[in-house]
């Protein structure tokens, strides 16, 4: 019998899952296995107590009425917070990321709580949404290569002085604040507004997950043909169409 | 009743006069159809004309994430048994596109019209159908497509005023929740494989519980209705308690969904299902999709695929391995530019095949196979992925670009 190593819980797929945001967990979970790891894949519907004994959590985008509705379920949960209380490691996209915060503004145009584990406020934007390829560079904290991604959203977030960005963009809107700030780190906790999903374009991103999860500093390599190969062109388009 | 009797106002006559012309210098100027530009003209000329035109038809619409198209084909098929049809058999289905096929049947009876799901219920209150087919609602295009659950209740305050008889599939929740404000609803068991977009319930955001195939919210009570007709197995089941047997020519589950609804849809207009199946299964090909083309000493199946819950009904209808599949894929403005959709789709399914990824988003499918862990090849065209694969079937699944692409390059 197999004992896990690795334990990886997707946050209510039936209300945040709406961009393709399997692929995070998909792409974590790949990156472990390939590394040898065993694996436990737990998806957490919004009906389902939170598990507080997971290694890394994920959770996606969504509507606006299903981003309210999971953050109400979360809040009253407390399961996430526990699970971050005892070191655990969250990465988060969108309307995800944004419930993670202090506030967000809801589908009623009210301002909601979130679950406070991010120093960031959102609102929603007036402008147009933001739809095309993102280029940026990561916080050279983290010491991982430049982010590509691809964004659709309306939401801007504010930092506040507990979190650092997660990448300064270059092309792109990122948070939507003007500043070519991009999501938000604080060491545990991660959000972004990058999907595509943000971590099949940035593996390493999953590995640093990985690490912090493992507590280790360095992974066996893997095959990084394909990623690269997307990353490339990714790349190039954005920097074309700018 | 009958055709055009009533004749057009001048004005009117004038903007179909004007459509058509417009039409045809876009069709010599090689832009393609010429319908829709024909339907911009004639819609300016004459803002009322796509309701003036349907006056003297009865007219179904029929909408859909996916199916539409093919519905609409069926159902005109079967329709044409009582009189003529007129018809966007191509799928130009925005109000213009809509005008310039209701325009070109004069002595037409019936008007069997797809619809845009975004369009719908505006087409709807243009119109006045006498009867709606509601087929699903799922993801699509998302970097521009609206929500599906704001569609499903734009549907609803569309529809609630209708005097058109539904005809809805009663397994999928969203489209239930847009037909249930109508007075007038047939319910049909058409089935629903992609379960994704529907966990939440639409009514009251509470999680639905899918036990079987039966669905209910444990929170507000909303639940499935109870169906007159059903796809059961090969077999239509009508309100009588009859079996009939399908034997359609297009392959695979969602096409005996499609028949179903369209039987249904055929009844409501007096068609009985024997007749309406039977001229259903004329059908062989709709708009290039299901053909197979012979191309290089190979028998390639053309497959349209658009959307998660599109690639999933594909991949239930290719032949087993070790049949090769050739996987193609754009995020051309029509196919939506975001492609964050493939890592919702089961690729693993594919396991056994060979896989030949094609389209000028290749290296994202790429990844997406390479996570899944299942063997594949890129090639950078189509005429180099059929060379690479050996002689007999092959089944090519595209999205929207991509497949006419595909089709040009297979000369379909
Ligand atoms: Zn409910």
């Amino acid at each position: 019998m197999s004992e896990t190593n690795l334990r990886l819980v997707w946050i209510y797929p039936d209300l945040l899952s709406t961009y393709g945001d399997q692929g995070n967990v998909l792409v974590t979970e790949r990156r472990a296995r390939q590394r040898g790891l065993a694996v436990q894949r737990v998806d957490v519907r919004s009906d389902q107590p939170l598990p507080t004994s997971g290694d890394i959590y994920l959770i996606g985008g969504g509507e606006d009425r299903p981003q309210r509705l999971a953050a109400e379920r979360l809040l009253r949960d407390g399961g996430l917070t526990r699970a971050v209380d005892n070191g655990a490691i969250v990465f988060s996209v969108c309307a995800g990321y944004q419930i993670l915060g202090q506030e967000f503004v809801n589908d009623l145009n009210q301002p909601q709580p979130g679950l406070g584990l991010l120093d960031v406020v959102s609102t929603r934007g007036e402008a147009e949404r933001c739809v095309g390829d993102v280029l940026g560079d990561v916080d050279s904290k983290l010491n991982l290569p430049q982010l590509t991604g691809f964004e659709n959203h309306q939401g801007i977030t504010h930092l506040g002085p507990t979190a650092r960005p997660l990448a300064h963009v270059r092309l792109g809107n990122g948070n939507g604040t003007g500043d070519g700030t991009e999501g938000a780190w604080n060491g545990t906790v991660f959000g972004t507004y990058m999907h595509g999903p943000v971590l099949a374009r940035n593996p390493l991103i999953a590995d640093h997950l990985l690490k912090l999860a493992l507590d280790v500093n360095a992974l066996p390599p893997v095959e990084e043909r394909w990623y690269e190969a997307l990353r490339g062109e990714r790349i190039a388009a954005a920097t074309q169409s700018a | 009743m009958a055709g055009n009797t009533e004749p057009l106002s001048p004005r009117a006559k004038l903007a179909v006069t004007a459509g058509k012309a417009a039409a045809a210098v876009s069709r010599a100027a090689g832009r393609g159809s010429g319908s829709v530009i024909g339907g911009k003209v004639a819609l300016r000329l004459d803002p009322d004309l796509l309701a003036r035109l349907a006056r003297h038809l009865d007219v179904v619409l029929v909408s859909a994430t996916n199916g539409k198209t093919t519905t609409t084909r069926l159902i005109a098929e079967a329709l044409r048994a009582n009189g003529g049809v007129v018809s966007n058999a191509l799928g130009a289905n925005m109000p213009a596109g809509i005008t310039s096929a209701l325009a070109g049947g004069s002595d037409a009876k019936y008007g069997v019209i797809e619809v845009d799901e975004k369009y719908l219920a505006g087409v709807a209150g243009d119109v006045g159908p006498k009867a709606i087919a509601l087929l699903n609602l799922s993801r699509d295009q998302l970097d521009r497509a609206a929500e599906t659950r704001m569609l499903a209740e734009k549907w609803r305050e569309g529809l609630s005023g209708s005097k058109a008889v539904i005809i809805a599939n009663a397994d999928d929740p969203l489209v239930v929740w847009a037909a249930s404000s109508s007075p007038n609803v047939v319910w049909v068991a058409a089935g629903q494989e992609w379960k994704d977009d529907a966990w939440s319930c639409p009514s009251c955001g509470g999680v639905l519980q899918r036990p079987g195939d039966d669905w209910f919210c444990g929170d507000c009570g909303f639940r499935r209705p109870t169906p007159t007709w059903a796809l059961n197995g090969d077999h239509v089941l009508d309100p009588h308690g009859a079996a009939w047997p399908i034997h359609l020519q297009l392959p695979g589950r969602a096409n005996k969904a499609n028949a179903t609804t369209s039987a249904a849809v055929a009844a409501a207009f007096g068609v009985p299902p024997l007749t309406a199946l039977q001229r259903m299964y004329a059908v062989t090909a709709v708009a290039g999709r299901y053909d197979v083309v012979s191309y290089q000493g190979r028998d390639i199946r053309l497959l349209l695929a658009k959307n998660p819950a599109g690639w999933l009904e594909t991949f239930s209808l290719i032949d087993p391995p070790p049949t090769p599949v050739i996987l193609a894929v754009n995020a051309r403005g029509a196919d939506g530019t975001d492609t964050s959709w493939l890592w919702d789709v089961d690729y693993a399914r594919l396991a056994g095949h060979p896989i030949c990824v094609i389209g000028d988003r290749r290296l994202d499918l790429a990844v997406r196979l390479e996570v899944a862990n299942v063997d594949f090849q890129v090639y950078d065209s189509a005429q180099e992925a059929v060379r690479n694969c050996p002689p007999g079937r092959i089944e090519a699944i595209a999205n929207y670009t991509a497949f006419q692409d595909l089709r040009r390059v297979v000369g379909n």
